[in-house]
């Protein structure tokens, strides 16, 4: 009888155990923001590429410029406004021995590329030069600005979407970005020099 | 008369916002099967940009980027799979309208054959309990219907339903 009791409770506690845990799923999706979608590329190597410079047309760039050391890639475009808050970020993270290379995603034009980085400042130590948005289709970009950390051996370890601030620097990527940092740092010193060269 | 002005630009504008369908038709195609393969396609790629349109109904930058490569690649004769994986390897799964069957999404499959089955066993669960009332009968109880059985008429029966009705 009191085994019988006990199964009743069960099949009536059932439902509001459903109902709170539906509850929880529902509130949690309430607060998390579906336009952040996670990289596909996690874990995988950066895509072959051949893009041009942003200055040079003549000079060609491959995928071997995001290899040799923990990096990130930043895409922008002068048509985007978010770029510009987050490029006198940019300025201070390269300022404070950030490496980060540049992607410019399908640009109005080439002169007007160069003149931003030629008057906000250039925090880009490779400038890649993406016309036709082809190599961000690799990537997986679906917007700008996005921010990949890529690690020594060029794997993509994160992608941020949307601006790169202190907030997202000190609490998200720049945490990701010392740990690639420490494991570059504490590989032997030779293949240290070789990675680099590379 | 103003006001029927207002509202023949809303139809007219309204018809205007339709007109995107027709960008579609830049895609010409010498066979019919490529074409309808790249129709089906675009219907079932999701935009990453603007999350809930397929690249068909999005005028976003990005998804007429990815109809032209979707063109390029049915044009090269890929194959459906061919395409969706191609996407599916840049966007994740996101960029399909169909998920894929695996531990992270096996709740959508199989939450609706729960459902039902948790329905029926309910079901069931109810019929065969009701069935066994007579079983579940105490000895008290069993004495007690034993006793009604055996000593009283059917009119003594109804009296007594009559006395347990009554709160007085």
């Amino acid at each position: 009888m009191a085994q019988r009791s006990k199964l009743k409770w069960i099949i009536l506690a059932f439902p509001l155990l459903l109902f709170i845990w539906l509850t929880i799923f529902l509130l949690r999706g309430l607060f998390s923001d579906p336009t952040e979608l996670s990289s596909a590329l996690v874990g995988k190597p950066v895509p072959a590429f051949e893009l041009p410079d942003v200055y040079n047309p003549e000079k060609m760039h491959t995928e071997a410029v995001l290899k040799g050391r923990p990096m990130l890639l930043n895409v922008w475009a002068t048509w985007c406004p978010t770029c510009q808050a987050e490029h006198a970020y940019l300025n201070q993270l390269a300022d404070e021995g950030v490496y980060i290379v540049g992607l410019n995603y399908k640009d109005d034009s080439r002169a007007k590329a160069v003149n931003w980085l030629n008057t906000l400042g250039d925090p880009y130590q490779v400038n890649l030069f993406d016309e036709r948005g082809m190599v961000a289709i690799d990537f997986g970009v679906y917007g700008a600005p996005e921010t990949f950390l890529v690690n020594m051996n060029g794997e993509v370890v994160y992608r941020h979407v949307g601006d790169v601030n202190e907030r997202v620097w000190k609490h998200v990527l720049g945490p990701k970005y010392e740990a690639a940092m420490a494991e570059y740092l504490n590989q032997p010193m030779e293949a240290q020099t070789a990675g680099a060269g590379g | 008369m103003t006001r029927l002005l207002t509202t023949m630009w809303l139809v007219a504008l309204l018809c205007l916002s339709t007109a995107h369908a027709a960008n579609l038709q830049t895609y010409s195609f010498d066979d019919p099967s490529k074409e309808a393969l790249f129709r089906e396609l675009i219907n079932e790629i999701r935009c990453p940009k603007c999350q809930n349109q397929t690249i068909a109904d999005s005028d976003a930058d990005l998804a007429k980027d990815l109809r032209d490569r979707t063109y390029l690649m049915v044009q090269e004769g890929a194959t459906k799979q061919e395409v969706v994986d191609y996407m599916v390897a840049r966007y994740g799964d996101f960029a399909y309208y169909r998920p894929p069957v695996q531990t992270s999404t096996l709740v959508l499959w199989l939450g609706p054959l729960v459902v039902v089955l948790a329905g029926a066993g309910v079901i069931l669960w109810r019929v065969r309990s009701r069935g066994n009332t007579d079983i579940g009968l105490s000895t008290d109880e069993q004495a007690q219907l034993a006793k009604l059985r055996g000593t009283s008429s059917p009119t003594v029966d109804t009296n007594a339903d009559k006395d347990k009705g009554d709160p007085s």
